[in-house]
Formats: structure tokens, sequence, C-alpha cells
């Protein structure tokens, strides 16, 4: 089970939930669960930045995750 | 990963491969190309910052002798929504308006119209004779007054995002973002020493030498082809395409060499108008801004007010810290306000902090990118506070940051856990360097500051084409704008094993090479060089495939070794090595041209830490600020050609300074800048500055092939505190607002 | 609008053009006579990227007229690399990675070779004020001057 944490401003689309544990594979399947869980929230999931285990992906989509993986979503960055 | 020793060309010196042309003036920007029967574009721009355009009247310099073309914001096809990249970014509709406004302007200077003319004094008198009817609007022009409940509303349709419940009312607050962990209030409680503060930064421009310059031509079949001076010429031809509802295959975009962007032409502004209008005239049409133009019309970055509160144990160990941020959007949603919230506190372990952050519309030009948006405003706050706590503490600044500081494994106040990061290794480097324990001369003080930026990865494309002699082409899609080509060919040469010298590096146009994000957050030379490894990587394979082929062995019995393919370990063959000249010019036979190929998404951007050290004087009778020196500190990850990573930190630094003394916009009490050129908005020249020391500290990112972190915008980041810190120390009084400006620092010290 | 006829020397070469009262040389250079090599920062004199020499002094194109260059003679960038290849000053800027976007490039080594034609050595406090109406926004100076001292070593005693 991934261990998931939401920001602040993303939780108006959790229903509040700050943390969840997800079962999932991979980033992809997360989502999924993600999106069935809250189906309003997916788009805006999908747009995040996440960080698994540190590491931060501007698009985590086919990063697999451990059974312990900890994921943040987080605002994307870009920079100039 | 292998030590720096072991590379031959990274880590070197070498000349850029574009260097002749641009110091003999070949090279050729966005103003810089001129066709056939060209004629040139003008925009007519908003005299009100906040008006409803009532009627526009084309037709009077329509019938102007020379003029081929006018449009206004009636000839945009309807605004869709969606969202575009970058800090400066935000909905493609607003983006839209902001190229040229439809039924409101929304700051002056803002862009009503545009015609196509002749000449330039001809396209002037026509703009003359444009007719506009407007019903001014009372501007919002206070960043405090405009989030206020009954401020005047720039946007009817504005309502606050982020919050739990959706509001009811609309609000030029735009987006708010919260980040928090552990609680604030006991950690106050638990500490010996509180500092609080309250910090107002003006807004203020790129300043980027090279004014916004395209040539767009569209032929009868209403395909377009785009010249101009971009830092992504792919995001440019997307923007452009959805604003006209063009297809983007439609659309050529050709980067011309860039006079500089800092993140301020990641967005368009002219080449829309310049397609439109080349559309209506069928000729080549050329828009060029003016200085004054740049200053108004593009996107500075926000003006902020921030407040502070940090609280410390008598040890130094902080025990909490508030923040409130608010950040001016201009004239449409997209302040830096996330990233500024992301990186208040980032380069420190702390285990209770709320930061609050705030996006708010007002009658200003929409902000765009500026070098690690969002963060030296935030940061300058941090690290000014800290600079107090120090004081108060009797704590050396740097052992204070020390006793507090990230390492790997620390939580990162925007969530996840630091990897491998290089801030102690800074800090350490900054106590350890002679420049920090020097003696000052008579009355000038010393300041320090932390600065960090995250730092990204995103899509990058190159190709390595092996010429017939051996020579070797890189083709990447990211304009160089500040030798990003000679990095390119050194980590090729590294890869290929080919001397530097044999490698050229151009950037290809939208038509001829994958797409490319932007050159901005600090990416090329992890990303696309990334990208550029791992298509050298894919020749080699090639190789040892055309070797094996010409030795008749299988190719898993040939390796890769300093440019050549030879016999792997352990395979008793007795043939000669055959270069990559050798493969080239017999490439025919052993299956065609040598094309090696790559695209990717590169992940694991690593984070960029610093340390700026920063010596002044003031003069108390004319309130000048002289900056005796500068040292500037920061993790490169590795330096792939350390003269272009040195030129980073010193014009960065050279900026943050720029910032904390002089920058700033002036507007009246109607909206308009009064210092819209660079005799009055000030950035530094030549006799402002002394040389500027820089320490690269060197700890790799496990996700580069080389080790690169990515360095361009950090170095912007702690020198606005670390003056404000030096002019403290100097004079004794603490100024928390910038610029330390004559007339601010007169003040101060009355 | 009658245009007026001017003869002048650019580089070395005659070059005769018409032009509006109005028009700067700076214009005239980029949009008549293409030599792109000037560049435009400002238009109003504050950032030297048009920098070219009137008769040997140091001007920002942007600020004379093009009718004033009647019988003058104007050397811009593209007049300071010779025969033999890359002036000293220009490889000394490459060598020293004295640029990064390049844009301010020409104008500073019109006003390096202005510099060191009148005084070949000088301090570094003399650089800095000398190249003070040259802006540039990418390094910090700090290569530039130094690829000048660079220069004015190198023109002092050739390699």
């Amino acid at each position: 089970m991934a261990r998931v944490v939401f920001p602040e401003h993303l939780l108006q689309h959790t229903g509040g939930e700050r943390e969840i544990e997800v079962p999932a594979a991979d980033f992809r399947e997360l989502l999924i669960n993600l999106e069935r869980r809250w189906p309003e929230a997916g788009a805006v999931l999908e747009k995040c930045a996440v960080a698994i285990d540190g590491q931060i992906y501007q698009d985590a989509f086919l990063e697999p995750l451990e059974p312990d993986s900890e994921v943040f979503f987080m605002q994307r960055i870009e920079g100039g | 990963m292998a030590e720096a020793h072991d590379y031959k060309t990274i880590g070197t010196r070498p000349i850029r491969p574009d260097g002749v042309d641009k110091v003999t003036g070949r090279a050729l920007y966005g103003a810089d190309l001129n066709l056939p029967s060209m004629i040139y574009g003008k925009v007519l721009r908003s005299p009100h910052a906040h008006a409803r355009i009532k009627s526009i009247d084309l037709s009077k310099a329509l019938a102007m002798e020379g003029v081929y073309a006018a449009v206004s914001g009636a000839d945009f096809p309807e605004a869709k929504h969606g969202e575009i990249g970058g800090e400066g970014g935000g909905d493609v509709a607003d983006l839209a308006k902001n190229v040229m406004a439809r039924d409101k302007v929304l700051y002056h200077g803002h862009a009503v119209a545009a015609v196509a003319a002749k000449s330039l004094s001809v396209a002037d008198a026509a703009l003359e004779a444009i007719e506009v009817e407007y019903e001014v609007l009372t501007p919002v022009l206070d960043l405090l007054e405009a989030m206020k409940e009954d401020a005047p509303l720039l946007d009817d349709h504005c309502f606050t995002k982020n919050l739990p419940e959706t509001p009811d009312k609309p609000s030029n607050i735009a987006a708010v973002m919260q980040l928090a962990r552990g609680d604030v209030d006991e950690g106050f409680a638990q500490a010996d020493v509180i500092v609080e503060g309250e910090y107002n930064i003006p807004m203020a421009h790129q300043g980027y030498i090279e004014p916004h310059a395209c040539t767009a031509t569209v032929n009868e079949g209403g395909q377009a082809t785009i010249w101009c001076s971009t830092q992504g010429h792919f995001e440019f031809r997307s923007m452009t395409a959805k604003m006209l509802n063009m297809e983007i295959s439609d659309l050529k975009f050709i980067a011309s060499e860039i006079g500089g962007g800092f993140g301020g032409k990641t967005v368009v502004y002219l080449e829309p108008l310049a397609v439109l209008l080349a559309r209506k005239s069928r000729r080549p049409v050329k828009m060029m801004m003016t200085r004054e133009e740049v200053f108004r019309a593009t996107g500075p970055t926000s003006g902020t007010h921030c407040r502070i509160k940090v609280g410390a144990k008598r040890d130094g160990t902080i025990t909490s810290a508030t923040a409130w941020l608010a950040y001016e959007a201009g004239a449409f949603a997209g302040a830096p306000m996330g990233p500024g919230a992301m990186s208040i506190f980032a380069p420190y372990d702390l285990e209770n902090f709320k930061i609050e952050a705030f996006d708010v519309l007002l009658n200003k030009p929409k902000v765009a990118a500026y070098r690690a948006p969002g963060a030296p405003q935030s940061m300058h706050a941090m690290e000014v506070a800290l600079d107090d706590l120090a004081l108060e503490l009797g704590m050396d600044p740097i052992d204070l940051r020390m006793k507090n500081a990230a390492g790997e494994g620390t939580q990162a106040p925007y969530g996840p856990k630091f990897p491998q990061i290089g801030f102690k290794e800074c800090l350490e480097a900054a106590k350890a360097h002679p420049n920090y324990t020097k003696p000052l001369p008579e009355g000038a003080g010393r300041g320090v500051a932390a600065g960090f930026w995250f730092n990204v990865g995103m899509q990058s494309s190159a190709e390595v084409h092996v010429n017939e002699d051996g020579t070797v082409t890189v083709i990447e899609g990211n304009p160089d704008i500040g030798g990003s080509r000679a990095s390119m060919c050194m980590m090729a040469s590294e890869t290929l094993g080919v001397p530097y010298e044999k490698i050229r590096a151009l950037v290809g146009d939208t038509e001829s090479t994958g797409f490319s994000n932007v050159t901005g957050g600090s990416r090329t030379t992890f990303a696309t060089g990334m990208a550029v490894v791992q298509a050298c990587e894919d020749i080699i394979t090639q190789c040892k495939a055309r070797a094996a082929a010409t030795w008749g062995m299988d190719a898993d019995q040939v390796d890769w070794k300093d440019g050549q393919a030879v016999p792997a370990p352990g395979v008793n063959a007795d043939v000669t090595p055959l270069s990559l000249a050798d493969i080239a010019a017999k490439a025919g036979r052993t299956g065609g041209p040598l094309l090696g190929r790559a695209s990717l998404n590169a992940q694991g951007a690593g984070a960029s830490f610093s340390v700026n050290i920063c010596d002044l004087q003031v003069d108390p009778e004319t309130g000048k600020v002289d900056v005796l020196g500068f040292t500037a500190i920061q993790d490169a990850g590795k330096a792939i050609h350390p003269s272009y990573v040195e030129g980073q930190m010193q014009g960065g630094a050279a900026q943050g300074i720029g910032w904390a003394l002089n920058e700033e916009y002036i507007f009246d009490e109607n909206g308009v800048m009064e210092n819209a050129g660079f005799l009055d908005y000030r950035i530094p020249v030549a006799s402002d500055l002394p040389m500027i020391d820089c320490h690269i500290v060197e700890v790799p990112n496990p996700s580069h092939p080389f080790g690169v972190r990515g360095v361009g915008e950090t170095p912007i980041v702690a020198p606005l505190a670390a003056t404000a810190n030096a002019f403290r120390a100097a004079t004794g009084v603490r100024v928390n607002d910038l610029p330390l400006s004559p007339p601010r620092v007169l003040s101060a010290l009355d | 609008m009658s245009k007026i006829k001017v003869e002048t020397s650019i580089n070395g070469e005659t070059v005769e053009f018409l032009c509006e009262p109005q028009q700067t040389l700076l214009e005239v250079l980029r949009e008549d006579l293409s030599r792109l090599g000037t560049k435009e920062g400002c238009g109003t004199g504050d950032c030297g990227a048009c920098s070219v020499l009137l008769n040997d002094r140091l001007v920002c194109s942007c600020l004379v007229l093009a009718v004033e260059s009647e019988g003058a003679e104007v050397t811009t960038i593209e007049g300071i690399a010779g025969e033999n290849g890359l002036h000293p000053i220009q490889q000394k800027f490459l060598e020293h990675a004295a640029l990064q976007c390049g844009i301010c490039t020409p104008g500073l080594i019109v006003a390096t070779k202005s510099l060191l034609d009148r005084n070949p050595n000088p301090d570094e406090k003399t650089i800095r004020y000398w190249l003070a109406g040259n802006l540039c926004r990418c390094t910090g100076y700090d290569k530039i001057v130094r690829a000048v001292q660079a220069a004015a070593e190198e023109l002092a005693h050739p390699a």
C-alpha cells in the first residue's frame, strides 16, 4: 500500500482527507484508484507533480511504486 | 558516478561553437530577419490602466497610404480555455486577451489594436489614426487594497481557487495556497526568541537587453512561418495555434538567437499579431517592441507583500515559522505564489510551520516567469528574518543556518524527503571561504543569505548526426540562451569519445527536430543534455553493430572505447579498431547514415542550493550603496562548462543586487509606469559592481549521467537578502522593504 | 515625405542611401542597409547595444540621425575583425566566456575597441566606467572586464 499525501490546497478535492493508503503497483494504477474514489479529482490530480520517495516527477505516469512508497502530490514547478 | 578527474571534456572551458558569430555581429536575433517586400507591424496600447472598450474604429488607419492591414480583438477567434505552461503561464484564454484586449483593458499599455505598414513611421502615424472609445474604470493598484472584499474587480468571473468551498462572490484573489506541518502555536510556545517582519518588494523586470521581436509570413494556403526570439519555439507554436485556432502543423516557428529572457520570453506577445497582420496583408510582417513597450506590456515579476514570524531556541533551533505571502499577478491570474510558498522554508528542517500564499489580480502588466519565479521575494523575507534571529541570539548567521539546514532525508516543506542535496556543503564552503573572514573597510558591512530552486526536467528531444568525415552535428530544440550549445557538444564529446572541436550543435526549428519544452527552469543542460547523451549512446550502439558487421562478429563482441570500436575484453580478433570517422566513411555499406535519436521526459532534476556573501558600504550623504565584494557559492551538481556556470552565478548575483538596490516599477496614481526606460529603471552597469567571486560546489545529482543539477535560477535568489543583510550590518539599521535605493536609504538613515 | 540622399563610409566602404529626416543611423543600418550586427536594446541611448564609431568617436547609433553620417566614417561591429580573422578583443571575449546571450556583445566590443585605441593599459576602474554605457544583463560584467584586460595585454604584447 502506497502512502499518499495531499497538500492543503487539494483537500477540497479529497473531501478533506490529507493522507490515505492506496494499493497500486505503479502511479498509473494509483491515479485510477484515486479517481475511482473521488471522480471529480482526477483531472486536478493528473496535472499535479508528485514526489515518489523523495524524487520529484512532473509526469510520474509510468513510475513503479514500492509497497511502502510515499507519494506526495504537489504543485507543478516550471521555472523561468 | 565517475569522478571529475575521469572526464576528458566535462569540466574544461572550451570556446562555445556559436561564439564567432556572436562576437562578429553575424548572429541573427529576433529583429534581424529582413525579407523582400516586408512591412512593419506596430501595436496601439491602452492609455488607461482599467477601462471598458466601447468601440474601436480602424477605418481611418486602413485608408492611409502605405497601411496594409489593421487588427483588433475582434479579429481573434473566440478564446478557448486551457492551461499553458510556466510560472508566468495560466489560462490560454487569458493569454490571448493579454496579447490583444477584447472588451476590457486591464493595464496601461495593454494592446488594443495593431497595424502593418510600409515603414515604421507610417505604422506609427496609422496608430494615431485609430479611434478607440473607452469607459474609464477605477484602477486597482495596491496589492493589499486589491485583496479587500470591497475592492473594484478586474474580472467579475474570478472566484478564488483552492478554498475548501467555492466562494459565491468574485474576488481579485485568484487563488490561495497553504502549506503546513506540525503545530505552529506549540512551536512558538517553545521558542526563546521570536522575530517578526513585514517585507514589501515592488514589481521588477527581467531586463533582457533584446526587446521582443519577430517576423511572420503566411502563404495563401494559410501556412505560417514565424521567426522570433523565444525561450521555447515549440511552446510559442502551441500558444499561437490555440489562440488563432490553427493546426500546429500549419505553423513553423524558427527560434532566432535570443538576447536574454530570464523567463520573460516564455509567453507570446507579438507572434499571433504578426501572423494575423501577415495573413491580412499577404506580406511578411516584422514586429519589434520598443524598450518602453517591453517595460509596460510584457511580463515582469510580482510585487509582493510578505509577513513572517520565526521562533527559535537559544541554541538556534527553529521551533516554528509562519509566512503570509501576497503576490501581484497583474491583469490575469498566475502569480508565482506556489513556488514562492514552496521555496521559502526549503533550506531548513522545520517541524512546525504554516505558509499561506495569495495570487492577486490588479491593474498592472500580467507577470511572467522571472528566474526562480517567486522564490527571491519570499526567501528574502525568511533570510532577512534569520539575520535578525542570528543577531538576537548572538549567533554567526552561517552557524544558525547550519543548525537548521536541510540534508538528505529532511522532509521538504512542500512534502517529499530530499534526496542527496548540497546545502550543508554550500554553508561549509561559505564558512571556510576567505571572503567571509577577510577584514572589512571602515563603515562597511557584510551579509549572508541562502538560496534555493527546485529545477525541473520536462520534455526534450535530440538528434545526433555523424557526418561522412566522422564529425558530429547535434540538433536540439532548445534556444541557446547562455552557452548551452557548448555544454551539449561537451556532453556529446564525453559520451562518444570524439574531440569537442569536431562537434557542432544547432537549434532546430519546429519542423526539423522533436518537441522540446522551453529553455527555462534550469532544465536545458540537465534534460536536453540527457537527451543528447542518450542520442549519442544510440550512435554507439549502432557503431558497435556496424563494426561487428565489418569484422564478421556479433555486436556484443564489440566495445566502444575512447571513440573507437574495439573487440570486447576476451574476444580474440586480429582487427584494427574502427573510429567514428572510419565507420562513418563506410556507413553506406553497413546500413546507411548514422543517425542517433532520443526523446524523453526527464525526471529527477536535482534541487540547487546557494549561499551568498555580500560586502557593501553606504554613503550617508547620498544614500548610494556601493557593493564592495560579492561571493556566490552554489551546488551545480556537476559543472559541465565551469565558465558558463560561473556566468550564471555572476549574472544572477548582478540581477539580484540590482533588484535589491535600485530596480522597481514606479506607478503613478493612474497606474502609469513612470520609469519605463533603462535611464530610470536602473539595472546595474559595469561601474556599479565589483568582481563576483564564485565557488562551485559539486554534489552530483544521481539522476543525470554526469551529475548535473541545473544552475540558472538559484543564483538570483540569495542576493536580495544578502544585500539587505549587509546593509543592516553596515548601517545598524534594518530596512525590510526593497529596493534600497537612495531615497529609501536616506529616509531610513534619517 | 521626401527622402534625403546621404553618402557615408561604413567600415571603409562608400555607401549611398536615401533616408527620411527623422530616421536614426541605427534604423538605416539595420532596416535599410541590413547591417544587422549593430543591435537595438532601447532606442534611447541608455544601453549601448547600438554602439558604433562615428569618425572614431564612440556613439549610440540610435541617438545619431542617419543624415548626420553624411561624409563621415562609420565603424560597426562588422568592421572589427580583419583579413586575418578575429580582432584580439573578439578572441578574448570568446576565451573568457564574456558573453552569454550575446546581444550586448557587438556594442561592448566596439566600445572596448574605442577604449583600447585611446588607453592601451586601462585599470579595472577605468574599464568599468568606460563600459558603463553598455548594459549586459547576463554576465554581471566580471568576465567582460577580464576579457578587456586580457585583450589589452594581448594588444600590448602579442603572443
